[in-house]
């Protein structure tokens, strides 16, 4: 349940759902989401939401903060509204060239590189949410022992398809991009397609994802 | 191929077709785009005798050098920019804020924004574009939208499908003003710096940054200091928020931001300063300033209304 509301400067509500991040929160984070967009709101133009938090930007000539939260305090959640959970399996090459900062997990976590693919090969994502970059899933939860912190500099650019680390989470980089994350391997899956203007994303919030190792050869030769 | 097209002479630094943007897609990661100072895109488009939400030509710092091959076309261009319009040996500099005709092997050169950063041109009929979610706007980020996602580059055309017949005559009389004060409301992290930090945001004045662009604006100034933590959850992002990372000096989310960030927010511009927030080149001082919700509101329905005021001179 939304635990508060507040202004984000003149045109946003930024709705919080407490401190804590998990699954339960995220997935009601993502009823709302859907709730309040199936509402088609006059003036609502983007609802963002994030692992603990829903914000949603307006245009100031049509709604005001406080008629929108009036909205917002009002709405019901409709209780069938399901999320998703579709599964993917996405295909990662972790050839040297594409593993950029395993040694540096190696050395962070105090543990082989095999111990921590096997460890990352063997879980099943959550997708709490998407974006930063177009498509960009943000999957939870690593196990407590393969956390480490973003790259102290982050890197200016890095590559299409990388996967990456930090905290508890893992994602796959969309586009060429800056980033702190480290890097552990790269997928020829294209998560992200602006042709497809009904779906463009692979991934959405609340689906599953795991992860499966593939080699060089097949990498290269990969067709979707 | 198009009867009607603009040879490019030179590029610019950076031109891209933008309108009003696009919305209901932050939750996939695709930001607003669209054109950075919204009134002198909308009072291009009115001049021109647009719709208000048509594709025109955006262009910062110097502009594209455009040599024109086709049936008789008109053009306006809004902002504060320098140009020139060359028919056959005759040079004349061209004004803002009114229209001028072109004709086959005219040349337009549109040599610098001045002390501004943006400017537009809009044409008396529709450019060739594709749309991605209802807009042209070009995001070459995530290579969305016109163009195939990139800014105009010399090896190209710009092909018109269409002119309209009606060729108006039109001038405003308008002198953009320049903001030093931009007000912001305080951001859902403010309490994350100390009361030094604080104070020094409103007190002190910031410098732009040259690694400012349609993403963001970097500033430079005394360090605004982080009590609490550096990080926060990664949550959503609008235009206008100021966020701090670690090294202290702030940076504001402008157009084409990304739509999810996890550094902790000290404020939001309000809709009220934002296209004149946009139009500050870097070297450019600022100075925060706070006002309430409701003084925010107060300003932006002064602000649209003198907009629309300006919009009705025409």
């Amino acid at each position: 349940m939304i635990k508060n509301i507040s202004n984000l400067g003149d045109a946003a509500l930024y709705c919080d759902f407490g401190k804590e991040v998990n699954k339960e929160i995220n997935t009601q984070v993502i009823k709302y989401f859907k709730t309040i967009k199936k509402k088609n709101i006059i003036g609502v133009n983007n609802i963002t939401p994030s692992y603990n938090k829903l914000i949603i930007s307006f245009d100031l000539k049509k709604i005001n903060f406080t008629k929108l939260k009036k909205i917002i305090d009002n709405i019901e959640i409709i209780k069938s509204e399901s999320i998703q959970n579709k599964k993917f399996e996405i295909p990662v090459c972790c050839e040297k060239e594409f593993s950029l900062d395993i040694k540096r997990l190696e050395e962070k976590l105090k543990m082989t590189e095999e111990k921590i693919y096997q460890i990352f090969f063997e879980k099943e994502f959550f997708c709490y949410m998407t974006g930063f970059i177009a498509g960009m899933p943000f999957l939870g939860d690593l196990e407590e022992n393969l956390r480490a912190k973003r790259l102290d500099t982050p890197r200016v650019k890095v590559p299409k398809g990388s996967i990456g680390l930090t905290e508890q989470f893992a994602n796959i980089y969309t586009f060429e991009s800056p980033g702190g994350w480290n890097i552990i391997g790269n997928t020829p899956l294209s998560i992200f397609d602006s042709t497809k203007e009904k779906e463009p994303n692979l991934i959405n919030p609340g689906d599953l994802v795991t992860f499966k190792r593939i080699t060089k050869e097949n990498y290269q030769n990969y067709h979707e | 191929m198009s009867k009607n097209y603009f040879e490019i002479i030179r590029a610019g630094i950076n031109s891209t077709f933008q309108d009003l943007g696009r919305k209901n897609l932050y939750h996939i990661g695709i930001p607003f785009s669209g054109a950075m100072d919204n009134r002198n895109y909308l009072l291009a488009n009115k001049l021109i005798g647009n719709d208000h939400h048509d594709p025109v030509i955006e262009f910062a710092y110097q502009g594209p050098h455009l040599k024109y091959h086709g049936d008789k076309l008109n053009i306006a261009i809004t902002g504060d920019v320098s140009f020139k319009i060359k028919k056959g040996d005759n040079l004349t500099d061209g004004k803002c804020y009114q229209t001028f005709i072109l004709e086959n092997n005219d040349e337009l050169n549109i040599i610098s924004t001045n002390k501004s950063v943006y400017g537009y041109l809009a044409i008396n009929g529709k450019f060739d574009l594709k749309f991605q979610w209802s807009s042209c706007s070009t995001n070459t980020r995530a290579n969305i939208g016109s163009n195939n996602g990139e800014k105009l580059s010399e090896n190209q055309k710009i092909n018109i499908k269409e002119i309209n017949q009606n060729f108006v005559y039109t001038k405003l009389n308008y002198v953009n003003t320049k903001i030093e004060n931009i007000r912001v409301i305080k951001g859902t992290n403010f309490n994350y710096f100390s009361d030094e930090g604080k104070r020094n945001f409103f007190k002190n004045e910031f410098k732009v940054s040259k690694l400012s662009d349609r993403m963001g604006m970097r500033l430079e100034g005394q360090k605004i200091e982080n009590i609490i933590d550096t990080n926060i959850r990664s949550e959503g992002l609008i235009k206008g928020v100021i966020q701090v990372p670690a090294d202290g000096n702030p940076i504001i989310m402008l157009s084409d931001h990304g739509t999810i960030g996890g550094y902790p927010k000290i404020g939001v511009v309000i809709s009220a300063d934002y296209d004149k927030l946009v139009q500050l080149t870097p070297g450019s001082t600022i100075k925060f300033q706070e006002v309430d919700l409701n003084g925010a509101e107060t300003l932006f329905k002064l602000y649209d209304l003198e907009t629309q005021n300006l919009i009705s001179q025409i």
